[in-house]
């Protein structure tokens, strides 16, 4: 088991002639992804690495079932890609693109909700079920089979601390990225559920960083849990109101504190991290 | 994006918001002039603080000898960083009432939300919660006068009165700013009722960064140092702090938790550079260049290659330590693709790298210690 993507997941990629489309898609097949068909408006009728291409979605649709689309669309242009997936009712879809403006997040969040599709990102590293099917960026030897579910609003501090699980001997069932934007589609609460609902996952690493309340919201259901998290957030030195590289990164008039995500997530019983290196200690103790 | 005041107001104009009479001026002897045309003025200093109130920012003046007084005190000065160099000088106005109103955007809500209060004039975070009209909007079904007047009678205002519908149509426009400009707040405070008008008399507004290529018609504003911008062109995330230790890392989070760290084990981040995955050799080595123009006592790299190529790093480094020289020590963490053929270059340059990120930060804050002050 695993969430949300596993060995059968047929995946469609928006964007796959494009350099970032191409390129990942390419590491996507090496990592094992089935990926059956791929989008390029105006490229309809050719192949990308004996993968068939289509204009539109819909003409996907007519020759092929897809589970999930991965988005490699420049940002101004993501919100019509997103929607076209959507409309086509693609229950999951995997938003990669970053700098999207966040009134289109908005528009496309909400219709993603209205069809109860599951929507990943915007600015997501994607999804990676550990030996069964990777949806995004992530480099694909960071991440191998095991108990622990991973979610979080960073990229490379996920691989950092699967890296560091992986070399405690701890591996991961499904690692979900949230996205560094303002808003996001899946948030903590939602994929939380889902790891305590996963009988492959035995704990969760929540790994979030300064801004926004999602850590906040989280708090109240890892109150209810059975399975134990561990968390580390990200930001502590980081001054007001800066924007730290992420467009949701920053403390705006006292609110997305570290002390108050801290505060809110031992309250809950997390375990709280003070550096990336503690997480696989306190995950082998509480496993043990 | 934050923008000035003034533009604030330009905008809110254009959207039918009543404000204040008044000009920009940049001079003094302006000043004078402004008020000898519009009588009793405020002055206000135009700059991108919050605090600009609590930080001495506003003055009033009655006559015109007393407004170029004011701007003479004004001009120059410095509020949280920012030097004063516009102000604008308005018609001070008659107050019976202050409301708060904005439009800003719920992260978890994951929607616009208006809120509105009948005690503006102060921070909105200081007024009790029971005194706030909160209204989350959904964005397929968007403004509706029905939505602006439950908030107008929320406000305990009577919707059929001339104010009500004042308020009503205010509301309808900041919406319509909010959404049409790819603003991410847009807020008037206080909103004054003076007799039977009523006033935006402040004005502040956030553009999305990221909607800039479909705002061409909003001024754009320069928050960033010149060496952020530097670092922009090479699309890279760079924010100067105020430390010493020059830090370069792969990903916002990764980089936020290396300066975490640094400060954890007693050492001062000099800045936050997010280089992130795929930057080539080039501008690797333009991106250190930048950090090396800031006299950091210690150079800190932490890189977790994933798409980010461990050689290329390596190389960046050799390559700017052949053109201009390095003249301060070097701590790297090398981990990831291809780091092998990184850890060889780095040999050859003389540094052994580090895979353990928590080591090499305590080592950076080591070195750095030992640099006396003012020595550089």
């Amino acid at each position: 088991m695993a969430i949300i993507v596993d060995q059968n997941t047929r995946v469609m990629v928006q964007g796959i002639t494009g350099k970032q489309g191409s390129f990942h898609t390419r590491q996507m097949l090496a990592y094992g992804t089935k990926v059956v068909a791929g989008v390029a408006p105006g490229k309809g009728g050719s192949k990308f690495e004996d993968i068939p291409v289509y204009d539109t979605v819909r003409a996907v649709l007519q020759e092929h079932q897809v589970d999930a689309s991965v988005i490699f669309i420049p940002a101004a242009f993501a919100k019509d890609a997103v929607l076209e997936a959507l409309e086509a009712g693609i229950g999951t879809v995997v938003v990669i693109t970053e700098h999207i403006p966040v009134q289109d997040e908005m528009e496309f969040i909400a219709y993603a909700q209205r069809k109860k599709a599951v929507l990943i990102g915007p600015n997501t590293f994607g999804i990676v079920s550990s030996g069964k099917c990777k949806i995004g960026i992530p480099p694909n030897q960071f991440f191998m089979p095991g108990p622990v579910g991973m979610v979080s609003r960073s990229g490379t501090l996920t691989y950092e601390i699967a890296g560091n699980l992986i070399a405690a001997g701890f591996g991961q069932s499904t690692a979900v990225g949230m996205g560094g934007d303002r808003i996001v589609g899946l948030t903590f609460i939602d994929v939380l559920k889902l790891f305590e609902a996963d009988p492959e996952t035995k704990a969760v690493v929540l790994i979030g960083e300064i801004g926004g309340n999602a850590e906040e919201e989280a708090s109240v259901y890892i109150k209810e849990m059975t399975k134990p998290v561990v968390a580390y957030i990200a930001g502590k030195s980081a001054p007001p109101e800066k924007r730290m590289g992420h467009a949701g990164a920053i403390i705006r008039r006292g609110k997305g504190t570290y002390e108050g995500k801290v505060k809110a997530l031992a309250e809950a019983g997390a375990l709280v991290a003070e550096m990336p290196s503690e997480v696989p200690e306190m995950i082998r103790k509480l496993l043990a | 994006m934050r923008i000035f005041e003034y533009m604030g107001k330009e905008l809110f104009s254009r959207f039918g918001l009543r404000v204040p009479k008044g000009r920009v001026v940049t001079t003094a002897y302006e000043a004078a002039w402004v008020a000898t045309e519009i009588g009793s003025v405020a002055i206000k200093a135009q700059v991108l603080s919050g605090k600009r109130g609590k930080g001495g920012g506003i003055k009033f003046a009655d006559t015109s000898a007393e407004a170029k007084k004011a701007a003479r005190e004004l001009l120059g000065m410095k509020i949280e960083g920012h030097t004063v160099e516009k102000l604008l000088i308005e018609e001070k106005l008659h107050i019976d009432r202050e409301f708060y109103l904005s439009v800003t955007i719920d992260g978890g809500a994951k929607k616009p939300v208006i809120i509105a209060s009948s005690q503006g004039g102060m921070d909105i975070e200081e007024v009790p919660e029971n005194k706030i009209v909160k209204v989350h909007l959904d964005v397929e079904l968007g403004i509706h006068p029905f939505i602006a007047r439950n908030i107008v009678r929320r406000l305990g205002l009577d919707v059929g009165s001339r104010q009500g519908k004042e308020l009503l149509n205010i509301i309808l426009a900041a919406y319509k700013i909010f959404q049409e400009k790819d603003a991410i707040l847009v807020e008037i405070n206080p909103l004054v009722f003076c007799g039977e008008k009523i006033i935006a008399a402040d004005a502040k507004v956030i553009i999305d960064s990221e909607a800039l290529f479909r705002q061409k018609d909003i001024p754009y504003i320069e928050e960033q140092t010149e060496a952020e911008k530097l670092a922009q062109d090479l699309g890279i995330s760079y924010v100067e702090l105020e430390g010493d230790i020059a830090v370069m890392a792969n990903g916002a989070g990764i980089t936020m938790s290396t300066l975490d760290i640094i400060q954890r084990y007693g050492g001062a981040p000099a800045d936050f550079m997010d280089v992130g995955g795929g930057t080539d050799m080039e501008a690797t080595a333009k991106a250190l260049e930048i950090l090396l123009a800031k006299d950091p006592k210690v150079i800190f790299i932490n890189i977790f290659g994933g798409i980010t190529r461990c050689d290329d790093v390596a190389g960046a480094f050799a390559k700017v330590k052949k053109e201009h020289g390095i003249p301060v020590p070097v701590v790297i963490r090398l981990v990831g693709t291809n780091q092998e053929e990184g850890r060889r270059i780095l040999r050859e340059q003389g540094i052994e790298a580090y895979t353990n990120m928590d080591e090499a930060a305590a080592k950076a804050v080591e070195l750095a210690a030992l640099v006396p002050a003012g020595s550089l």
